[in-house]
């Protein structure tokens, strides 16, 4: 009987694995091996050419020692952030709040709300492209002749103010999921003691809601401190490096300079990296901090 | 749900007009915020309509004078247009079907059967979704495209390839995209919350796993395959940058790389490529409207991860 148990549990360890390896395989090579493979060429001086040569940290001062880093990359990629994550999450929030309301038409605003979202990255940024072009629409509506694009004091709050507006569809939908899991019990046991709207809203939807935000603001910081599509498209990075960002710089060392800098690039995703990885750290303290009634 | 409720007139509270008030302000602003989300569909859809010599002419709001000739240049001029489209249409649906087995294999075991090493690699897998995808995206480029090692690793008289050599073959996009982290964890808890009476019954009529996964298990998670499937194919239909790497000539671009290059090569000719950007918006909406339920829930369910 112990033989046959162990056999069977043999066979199911092994029907287990089999029903993993195509995940685990592709897991191992563009995650695993990746990862090892990318701290390692950071350590690089790597131009695709001759073998990578090993310089050590040589490369990550390199990184440290670039302007284009430390003046536009650096202080950009956390602008943007700064400026579109708390936006995109209160923005979303509201949409999902409103949707969460009895109201009229009520599918027909979650419908139209989430419409900006299903347009591709490429496909709205050409659009808007289009809409902030010198004679484009957005002038011809509001009679301004700005070249929104082209200059660089413009130029980045546009593809922030069209991210943050592609991004609170999907958002809205996490957001109004999380909402209709709050269990009505609550509110009414809220409502008899007398809580008005905003008590409620500050009392109890904001702390039920923790995890979701917790959730909503780690992918955001996660997506925009990666930010490239828009960028890559609309701006190319310019004018001026106003719209670089550190995902478009690793971008630009490894796959578009005439000199291939693929150690240098690797570094700098390794520091990308770390940065998020703090950021996400930080953040998970400051939202699970804030307010001792956590209920989680 | 709570605040419109709450603000409906009681003793000693603001009179009615003002909540008529509030009514309306807050119907307004809804009505504005529709706008702007349909606003850069609509004025794609208009100007895409007008001859490319008007494109930043007045009016803005109808298509006037109108035309169909930037369709016409699209399907018949520019024989490449066509042929984005079907590689796109082909490497979303391979990058779908693959996905969506290989996720649901994974998530399957992972929620039912004993391995050793299980839970080591569950937690591995939920850390890898945290991880931001361009610290692997050199490697994995190497990899697909001319190796880690160039000329591979020499054993003996064995030359042993480091990469797939897969540069601007549709399988280099799709390869990479084959599984995922967050489907594996999105079906792992679904099956874990999968009654599993139907799945017993059939291993004692003797069915082995694999014969119980493939004629029981998977056609009655239908639903949570077409939640997680039409995730996926959004995201490979509208990705970027990864193909953007990858594909290198016109004929093997998808539809979005190949908007992209076609707006660089012919830039005067933008209401052809915002006629030829609708190929790329419409079939998602045709499908949004089609599973809207399904695809609330998809998203819905990415944001469950945590509570």
């Amino acid at each position: 009987m112990a033989a046959s148990g162990n056999a069977r549990k043999v066979s199911e360890a092994i029907t287990g694995y089999l029903f993993i390896s195509p995940w685990l395989i592709l897991f191992t090579i563009f995650s695993l091996i990746s990862l090892g493979y990318a701290v390692y060429l950071s350590f690089t001086s790597y131009n695709l050419l001759k073998p990578p040569q090993f310089i050590g940290l040589e490369s990550y001062r390199r990184v440290l020692e670039e302007d284009l880093f430390l003046q536009k990359a650096l202080p950009n990629t956390f602008k943007y952030v700064l400026i579109v994550v708390p936006i995109q999450t209160i923005l979303s929030l509201v949409l999902a709040f409103a949707m969460d309301q009895k109201l009229r038409f009520r599918r027909f605003f979650r419908t139209i709300f989430y419409l900006p979202s299903v347009t591709s990255s490429v496909v709205i940024s050409l659009i808007f492209i289009w809409i902030f072009a010198p004679q484009g629409i957005f002038n011809q509506i509001m009679g301004l002749s700005v070249n929104w694009l082209d200059d660089p004091r413009t130029a980045f709050y546009v593809i922030m103010g069209m991210n943050i507006f592609t991004t609170s569809g999907t958002l809205m939908l996490i957001f109004l999921a999380g909402l209709q899991d709050i269990s009505p019990s609550i509110y009414e046991a809220a409502q008899i003691d007398g809580a008005n709207g905003p008590q409620t809203f500050f009392y109890i939807t904001i702390p039920m809601l923790r995890p979701v935000i917790f959730f909503v603001v780690t992918v955001g910081v996660i997506g925009c401190f990666q930010v490239f599509d828009q960028i890559f498209v609309m701006t190319a990075g310019g004018p001026l490096d106003s719209t670089t960002t550190i995902t478009y710089l690793i971008y630009k060392w490894a796959f578009r300079d005439t000199t291939i800098k693929m150690g240098q690039a690797s570094a700098l995703a390794v520091i990308l990296t770390l940065i998020i990885l703090g950021v996400t750290i930080l953040q998970r303290r400051i939202i699970e901090g804030s307010g001792s009634s956590a209920e989680r | 749900m709570t605040t419109l409720s709450t603000t409906s007139p009681r003793p000693g509270e603001a009179p009615v007009v003002l909540d008529q008030v509030r009514k309306g302000i807050f119907y307004a602003l809804l009505f504005f915020w529709a706008v702007l989300s349909i606003a850069p569909l609509y004025f794609t859809l208009v100007f895409s309509l007008k001859p490319v010599a008007n494109a930043y002419t007045p009016p803005i709001w109808w298509p006037i004078p109108f035309t169909l000739e930037n369709y016409q240049t699209i399907l018949q001029t520019f024989e490449l247009f066509p042929r984005w489209v079907m590689n796109s249409v082909v490497i979303s649906i391979t990058i779908t079907i693959f996905r969506v087995l290989f996720c649901a294999m994974a998530g399957y075991a992972f929620a039912r059967i004993e391995f050793p090493l299980k839970n080591f690699l569950f937690n591995l897998l939920l850390v890898s979704m945290m991880m931001p995808g361009v610290v692997t995206l050199i490697p994995s480029f190497l990899i697909i495209g001319p190796g880690l090692i160039r000329g591979g690793i020499q054993l003996g008289n064995l030359t042993l390839p480091t990469g797939f050599n897969l540069l601007d073959s549709p399988w280099g996009v799709i390869v990479p995209g084959m599984a995922d982290a967050f489907g594996v964890f999105m079906m792992t808890q679904f099956y874990k919350s999968f009654p599993k009476e139907l799945e017993e019954a059939a291993m004692m009529d003797g069915s082995g796993r694999w014969g119980t996964f493939f004629r029981i298990v998977l056609p009655i998670s239908q639903t949570q395959l077409l939640t997680l499937g039409l995730l996926t194919f959004q995201g490979a239909w509208n990705s970027f940058m990864w193909p953007l790497l990858v594909l290198r000539t016109p004929e093997n671009f998808t539809l979005p790389i190949g908007l992209q290059w076609f707006r660089g090569e012919y830039y005067t000719l933008y209401s052809v490529v915002l006629a030829g950007s609708l190929f790329n918006t419409l079939p998602m909406l045709i499908i949004f409207f089609a599973f809207q339920k399904y695809f609330i829930r998809s998203i819905a369910s990415t944001g469950s991860k945590e509570g």
